[in-house]
């Protein structure tokens, strides 16, 4: 096995374990201040329980977040020596950014948010909580600008050659605000609502279908829902707004996206398929011309498909990248339907009483975690052969001096780590889960609902 | 070339990431220290409470090697290259420590068995120590110089790390941090486990002395071009003095059981010590043992003139504002350690 592939799986490996974590934490960042917010503004205990409950959670998920979030910062020098040598001048100074204006704020407010209950003023302890949000969106800009940058970079000229060659900034917010940062930002920061508020919907139905906590559940389930169902329908805009942009500036990538080979030919609309790379065919149903309505508002304008680009410069895993981009469409699409449906039954009164409903919600939070990370391989892979789009190729941007039996060795550790840290997050976000947000023996008092007009007792 | 101050940009720069690194030592640096010490303490409730010391600050603390390697990479792309890549195996271990003393401190607390707790002290332990080793043993080969050719790509074998003289240093920063925990603790604990640490700061401020004393000779020694610009400006011999006067005053606010005097003393070791690297290094970062071409000075090394003011802005603007809130979260925690429902 060669270096690259080493390298780019075990940078594949890590960051793919690092995602789950970051995009829980945003999401859930926004679910505390809305419940801390109502328990300030109603006095309820019942609020206080559930952000106390919430943080806990919170704090677990982000303790692991950050553990193997440092490690991809150090890969960009242990791995990619050329990568960094070349890029450092801009996207050193996102990461630098993310450090000081967001990892740090949301670190130092963590503390009072998890030990703080006692020692600060309940306004305080809300204001950290706000900050420990915001912190942990400011992470998401700077690390999705820098990661834009290498998809349609801006604000820079080359310097040097060869070996030497540099990219250096020439205008910072042409940098920031490159031709994808904005719609790929929205694009991350909606799927980060949906994971967190998926996983309060999910605990929350889990609660109330086995009637514990009932009261507390629903009221955590509706603010869930409000969070879901505004980030799944903005999720419609964004993607659209990001395919978009893949289609001007990332031509080859959209091509793979939709398995299109003809050089330049009308495209359809895969809904499902299979890409035979050797053939080059894609077998599946589509919507005849789908693709071009999509991206030039008419039936008659060519795409460009994959024969347009040099072999040397297109993706070579297209199956792997109209699958992951496939997936990532449709479950969009339910969670879409998931959340209008269930807005629907609340109107109606009779939301929390659909057994079969809150058994899907129960285990729906694993879908907007598949929906991220198939996404983010799609984008990622979508790019190749390219690290940086165009200008640099992934082959070019390795450390000369790392070994393969030196990767093999780190890989091997990283996997042996990240296996037990997975298997003690589940472990101990179940015992969280199974302990739930207060000692129902203990406070009998608690308001919720009597166990007697439970409607679910009835079916 | 543009200067502020006086100083040009990529020497603003160099400060800057040796501040952003300095704060991580001495914030860092106690709480790995208090790990590293960990085990010293047998009962649970001794255990609970030097853990709670630090519980609410160190993820804060560690936010700093986050930022500082944010910034050497931002600022000096061709050092963090190459340094990252030379030392491959190191960084890879050091990695998995973190993530190792981040997770027992995380784990510990949630299981009451015994077998349990333990395990995740050892490894809360050992991460500590292997952290601080391995972060001196990266800091004693920077000093020393390292194989590089021309492109800053290393040439050497990775084995050849643990060389004595590094191996000297990583002790040495094992036991400075120690030292600085045992004294963080003195000021967070109370009645029996106070008297007790008092005595471990007594005994870790005597280790890191004699451990000093050798990194001194050794660095004279092996690592002679550190001294060099201090031959060439006799009054830059001021600075080691100052931290000579620095650890003797430790000793002697130790002595008057003054530990909140001791602990700014450490901390002002700490920053001294890198500041003496960083002077006998200057205007290199890496030195490249194959040839003095090749050294990585902050000149051929930092980004352009573009980047670096617009970094600079940020420090200007982040740090204070980091300051601000870090400032703000230890004051919330002053004083002695009491357990409660949150603790862990």
């Amino acid at each position: 096995m060669d270096v690259e592939f080493l390298s780019r799986l075990q940078f594949a490996f890590t960051i793919a374990f690092h995602y789950i974590y970051p995009p829980l934490s945003i999401g859930l960042g926004v679910c505390l201040v809305i419940m801390e917010g109502l328990y300030l503004k109603t006095g309820k205990l019942m609020y206080e329980q559930m952000t106390r409950f919430w943080i806990k959670i919170f704090a677990l998920i982000f303790g692991i977040g950050v553990a193997t979030g440092i490690v991809m910062e150090f890969e960009f020098g242990t791995n990619w020596a050329t990568y960094s040598r070349y890029v450092g001048d801009i996207f050193g100074s996102a990461l630098a950014a993310e450090g000081i204006f967001a990892f740090a704020l949301e670190s130092g407010f963590l503390g009072i948010l998890i030990f703080g209950w006692n020692r600060v003023s309940s306004r305080v302890h809300f204001f950290s909580t706000i900050m420990v949000a915001l912190g942990s969106m400011f992470s998401a800009i700077w690390i999705v600008v820098a990661n834009s940058w290498q998809q349609t970079p801006a604000g820079y000229h080359i310097v040097g050659e060869g070996l030497n060659a540099r990219a250096e900034i020439t205008d910072f917010w042409a940098m920031v605000f490159n031709p994808s940062s904005v719609d790929r930002l929205s694009h991350v920061i909606n799927g980060s609502f949906l994971a967190g508020s998926f996983l309060v919907l999910s605990v929350s139905a889990f609660y109330i279908l086995n009637n514990r906590y009932v009261e507390l559940s629903r009221a955590s389930f509706k603010i869930g829902l409000a969070v879901a169902g505004i980030a799944s329908l903005l999720q419609l805009f964004t993607g659209h707004r990001s395919a978009d942009g893949v289609a001007e500036y990332q031509p080859a990538k959209l091509a793979a996206f939709e398995g299109h080979y003809d050089s330049l030919a009308v495209a359809d609309m895969y809904l499902v398929g299979w890409v035979n790379q050797k053939t080059e065919e894609v077998s599946g149903i589509s919507i005849p011309k789908g693709l071009t309505f999509l991206i030039h508002q008419d039936f008659t304008t060519p795409v460009k498909g994959l024969r347009h680009f040099k072999a040397e410069n297109r993706p070579t895993a297209v199956n792997f990248v109209f699958q992951t981009y496939h997936m990532m469409v449709a479950i969009g699409m339910i969670l879409i339907g998931l959340t209008l449906l269930a807005a629907w039954l609340l109107w109606r009164n009779k939301l929390f009483t659909q057994r079969w409903l809150m058994i899907v919600f129960a285990f729906s939070v694993l879908l907007p975690q598949i929906g991220n990370q198939v996404g983010w391989y799609s984008a990622e892979v979508g790019r190749q052969p390219w690290v940086v789009y165009g200008l640099l190729r992934t082959s070019d941007a390795l450390s000369k001096a790392v070994t393969a039996n030196q990767v093999i060795f780190s890989l091997l550790l990283f996997t042996v780590v990240y296996v037990l840290l997975f298997i003690l997050f589940i472990y101990l976000l179940n015992k969280k889960i199974q302990h739930g947000p207060y000692d129902e023996e203990a406070q009998e008092d608690i308001p919720d609902a009597s166990k007697r007009d439970n409607p679910l007792m009835a079916h | 070339m543009e200067t502020i101050l006086g100083l040009d940009l990529p020497t603003w720069w160099f400060l800057v990431v040796g501040g952003l690194f300095s704060g991580y030592a001495i914030l860092d640096g106690f709480d790995l220290g208090a790990g590293a010490l960990h085990l010293f303490f047998n009962k649970e409730e001794s255990r609970r409470i030097v853990l709670n010391a630090v519980g609410p600050v160190w993820d804060g603390n560690e936010v700093w090697i986050v930022i500082g390697g944010g910034a050497l990479f931002a600022g000096f792309p061709l050092v963090y290259a190459s340094v990252f890549s030379a030392f491959y195996i190191p960084f890879m271990l050091f990695l998995v420590m973190l993530i190792f003393r981040a997770i027992s401190i995380e784990f510990r607390s949630k299981e009451p068995m015994r077998w349990w707790r333990q395990l995740w002290d050892i490894n809360y332990c050992i991460s500590s120590i292997m952290i601080a080793f391995l972060l001196g043993l990266v800091l004693g080969n920077v000093i020393q110089g390292i194989p590089i050719d021309q492109n800053g790509d290393f040439t050497g074998n990775w084995l050849s790390f643990v060389n004595p003289y590094a191996c000297i240093v990583a002790v040495t920063t094992v036991a400075l941090f120690m030292m600085h925990g045992a004294i963080y603790l003195t000021m967070k604990t109370e009645n029996r486990l106070y008297a007790k640490l008092t005595v471990l700061v007594k005994n870790t401020t005597i280790f890191f002395v004699i451990c000093y004393a050798v990194t001194t000779v050794a660095t004279l020694l092996y690592a002679t071009h550190l001294s060099e610009d201090f031959k060439q400006h006799p009054q830059l011999f001021s600075i080691p003095l100052v931290a000579i006067i620095s650890v003797a005053n430790i000793t002697r606010q130790i002595t008057k059981r003054k530990y909140r005097f001791a602990f700014i003393s450490s901390s002002v070791t700490v920053s001294l010590l890198l500041i003496l690297i960083a002077i006998g290094l200057y205007p290199n970062i890496v030195i490249s043992t194959v040839s003095p071409a090749y050294n990585l000075t902050v000149y051929k090394a930092a980004s352009s003139a573009k980047s670096l003011k617009i970094m600079l802005l940020f420090a200007v603007i982040g740090v204070p504002l980091v300051a601000t809130y870090t400032t703000f979260v230890f004051w919330t925690f002053r004083g002695k350690v009491k357990l409660d429902e949150h603790s862990y």
